[in-house]
């Protein structure tokens, strides 16, 4: 496999970190209670923490001058092939619970094969990784729990989240070229089979939290190929800023 | 909605065979939240093993108005402390 070929494989897995990262970072000082707040930014840095681990590797694989600041801040939108559903904004601490909980399923999934793969650097992220996403699905469902089988209002505003939601789900098991030709050597995940253990465990706790899944047959996609939401702009400007603004600051 | 929720009190473990210690309170809804929140607040720079909480309102306390009999009846009791002994060489870290 040729390196081209596995950067853009890696881009596809931690470009949804960090763009994940950044929306919860977002809500930094924000949240609905301190508690909650805490949360939310220690799953935003346990992501970016995992970004760093992807983007440190890809750039050893270019083997030029590139870093892992480059990667994470320089590039052009689209070029980033993180999923729709992470660059959705926060509308409310039911959306992004319910965005949160969409993806967790899916992460824990994707990290549980990925440990079997071939390249040992993408092992050993995916092995750490679990355990944090792990905690990040015990959250998130819990509280997809406790807002659809809460009040009323904290009901309605969580189901609202989910019909509003769950048009980006499907693209999570969408395979690129570039999926396509890792999964050959060995050292991709063919997303396709997690497909079903996603949806089992998404309507296990959809029942207990009293939600439904909504009937749809149209599905949002794009993000895997660069095509982006018109969100995506707006969070790269916050993200990127200080690194356009003085190029190569650094902490 | 913070405000609607129960006061819980935090007691961690930082290391096995040492004892749980209260770290703070916190808000949560039940227990279950009161576990995840205490993680997350009190644990989140390794200063953890064990988590215990309880809800604050559980907790009888002695009321500072009566320290004075409770308390000071104490303080002229100097030979309640075990420092009356010799003790052997043999005996360290006492």
């Amino acid at each position: 496999m040729k390196n081209e070929n596995l950067i853009q494989y890696i881009y596809g897995i931690a470009d949804n970190a960090l763009i994940l990262g950044q929306r919860l970072s977002e809500l930094c000082g924000h949240g609905p209670s301190l508690e909650t707040d805490i949360a939310l930014t220690n799953m935003a840095l346990d992501l970016l923490g995992q970004t760093r681990s992807y983007y440190q590797y890809v750039a050893r694989l270019t083997g030029d001058e590139k870093t892992e600041d480059d990667i994470a801040f320089l590039r052009i939108e689209r070029q980033y092939k993180n999923v729709l559903l992470v660059e959705q904004p926060n509308r409310h601490f039911g959306y992004v619970i319910t965005r949160q909980f969409f993806f967790d399923v899916f992460h824990l999934l994707l990290l549980q094969e990925l440990q079997n793969s071939k390249d040992e650097t993408l092992s050993a992220i995916a092995k750490k990784g679990i355990k944090e996403v792990s905690y990040h699905q015990r959250f998130s469902s819990d509280w997809m729990k406790r807002l659809g089988d809460g009040t009323e209002e904290s009901h309605q505003k969580v189901q609202e989240a989910v019909d509003d939601l769950w048009r980006f789900t499907d693209e999570l098991f969408h395979l690129t070229e570039d999926d396509k030709e890792a999964i050959e050597t060995g050292i991709g995940i063919d997303v396709t089979n997690l497909k079903e253990k996603y949806n089992k465990k998404i309507k296990e706790i959809l029942e207990e939290a009293t939600l439904t899944i909504p009937e749809i047959k149209w599905f949002q996609k794009g993000g895997k190929q660069g095509i982006h939401s018109e969100h995506m702009g707006y969070l790269l400007a916050d993200l990127q800023y200080m690194q356009r603004a003085y190029p190569n600051m650094v902490w | 909605m913070k405000n609607n929720w129960p006061l819980w009190e935090v007691f961690v473990r930082s290391k096995n065979g040492l004892e749980h210690r209260h770290f703070g309170s916190l808000h949560a809804a039940d227990a279950e939240m009161a576990l995840e929140n205490a993680r997350d607040v009190y644990t989140r720079r390794n200063e953890g093993v064990s988590i215990w909480v309880v809800e604050s309102k559980h907790i009888t306390a002695s009321n500072p108005e009566n320290s004075g009999e409770l308390f000071e009846p104490a303080q002229d009791k100097v030979y309640r402390h075990p420092t009356f002994y010799t003790l052997p060489d043999e005996v360290k870290h006492m």
